[in-house]
């Protein structure tokens, strides 16, 4: 599978490679991820599907939105896995996920499932001020930040948005110099300290390896 | 909305053109012109409530309206917001010196964990625009802090926020709190946030959901007046 276009994975999703009995459905926020897992775990039974990343931004399209793609990819796989933490469903993800009978990954959201859940728990308290980009979120700031905050329009609006976060936290899945640096600038556009933090694929590695 | 009167000079226009010239500049977040606007009622003989009223929150209004309904969007919103508490930052101590109508009080704050504020300080806004005296305890509220300003300030409401599904629940463990100490049914619980319903309000054993600032305030005005009633009744 080639790599897909984050623009097409931000509004339309993937559809899946159509090989493979392991369906992987995830946000498109993590396609990259997952396909760089495949790649260097050699798991070519399992094939990928995406939702649009940017139900990011409107969580009540997850759920339906899922169950949809289940009844629709159902028949041809064996199993369907669900690469979305709750995403901010309030729960509607993992009600969906047990009435179809599909796995999910635990926690509030992928900045957790990355950092590692008893990681990010133990850290919550301290970093209640932090607003968390992730790689795709970095390459996509203007998509999923800037725009639909409409900073580009009215940047004064910022502290009104953002008056309260103190830093802004790149959980890094690989070591990329330009995006630490596409980051950073996010930091500095939002006037936010920043921090960068490797955290490799985290619990979604750790999800898809005992499953896949 | 109002974009063809560029040299439009607010102190030239009679009242009933001058109101609606306001809504307009509202709606688009003219903080200045707003400003300015309030000034020259004021000069004019108007009270600050008939100015709050008829010139900020009917135009307020019109704005949570097309917020709702799907016209307008968050930034929108927020600039209209900023504009109307620009205006509304000279209208409150003449308010207070003018003895304008009070509605009732409400402490409202952000829930422990959380930090977002942009709902809370809408409603806290247009409450204050509704006649409600407002105490408002910032974001990442605990329960102590809650209970303390029950106590310091008895209100007639406590309003919770959240932004997240993660600190939504802890309102249930401010509500299951007051229940614990009997003082439950002393404050009308008002709860709103992007991620709640009116199912989870019910749950948690609050007294209303509200979707938005503007049903906060309808919701709070006909709870205040259901409690005076019984009390008056009872």
């Amino acid at each position: 599978m080639t790599a897909p276009d984050d623009r097409a994975l931000t509004e339309a999703g993937l559809a899946p490679g159509g090989r493979g009995r392991v369906l992987v459905i995830a946000c498109g926020a993590l396609a990259h991820e997952i396909l760089a897992l495949k790649r260097a775990n050699g798991w070519n039974h399992l094939d990928l599907a995406c939702l649009p990343a940017i139900w990011h931004n409107h969580p009540e399209r997850i759920a339906p939105g899922l169950r949809e793609a289940v009844g629709r990819h159902r028949a041809g796989y064996g199993t369907i896995l669900v690469a979305y933490a709750d995403c901010g469903t309030g729960g509607a993800l993992a009600r969906t996920c047990a009435e179809l009978g599909v796995e999910m990954i635990e926690g509030p959201h992928c900045y957790a499932f990355f950092d590692g859940l008893d990681a990010f728990a133990a850290r919550a308290e301290d970093e209640l001020t932090a607003f968390y980009l992730t790689d795709f979120l970095a390459r996509q700031f203007d998509a999923f930040v800037w725009r639909p905050l409409g900073l580009d329009r009215h940047p004064d609006l910022i502290e009104a948005y953002f008056g309260n976060y103190d830093r802004l936290v790149y959980l890094a899945q690989t070591e990329d110099p330009a995006l630490d640096a596409r980051a950073r600038d996010c930091a500095a556009r939002l006037g936010l300290a920043y921090e960068r933090r490797p955290t490799g694929y985290g619990d979604l590695a750790r999800f898809l390896a005992a499953r896949a | 909305m109002a974009d063809e009167d560029d040299d439009l000079i607010l102190s030239e226009l009679p009242d009933e053109e001058l109101v609606p010239q306001m809504h307009d500049d509202l709606y688009d977040g003219l903080r200045d012109e707003v400003v300015e606007g309030v000034e020259i009622l004021l000069e004019r003989g108007w009270t600050p409530y008939r100015v709050l009223t008829e010139a900020l929150v009917a135009g307020m209004t019109v704005v949570g309206n097309d917020f709702r309904d799907g016209i307008l969007f968050v930034p929108e919103v927020l600039l209209a917001a900023n504009a109307m508490k620009a205006g509304m930052g000279i209208l409150k101590p003449l308010l207070a010196e003018t003895g304008a109508p009070r509605m009732g009080k409400m402490v409202i704050g952000t829930v422990k964990g959380d930090i977002h504020d942009i709902g809370k300080n809408l409603v806290s806004m247009m409450m204050e625009g509704a006649g409600f005296e407002v105490v408002d305890l910032g974001i990442n509220t605990d329960v102590d802090r809650y209970l303390a300003a029950l106590d310091a300030e008895q209100p007639d409401i406590l309003g919770m926020s959240a932004l997240l599904t993660t600190t939504m629940p802890y309102m249930k463990v401010v509500i299951d709190t007051l229940a614990e100490k009997g003082i439950r049914e002393d404050y009308i619980v008002l709860v709103g946030g992007a991620p709640l319903n009116e199912e989870f309000g019910r749950a948690i054993g609050a007294d209303a959901y509200c979707r938005d600032a503007a049903v906060a305030v309808e919701t709070a005005k006909a709870h205040v007046a259901r409690k005076h009633n019984q009390a008056v009744a009872g």
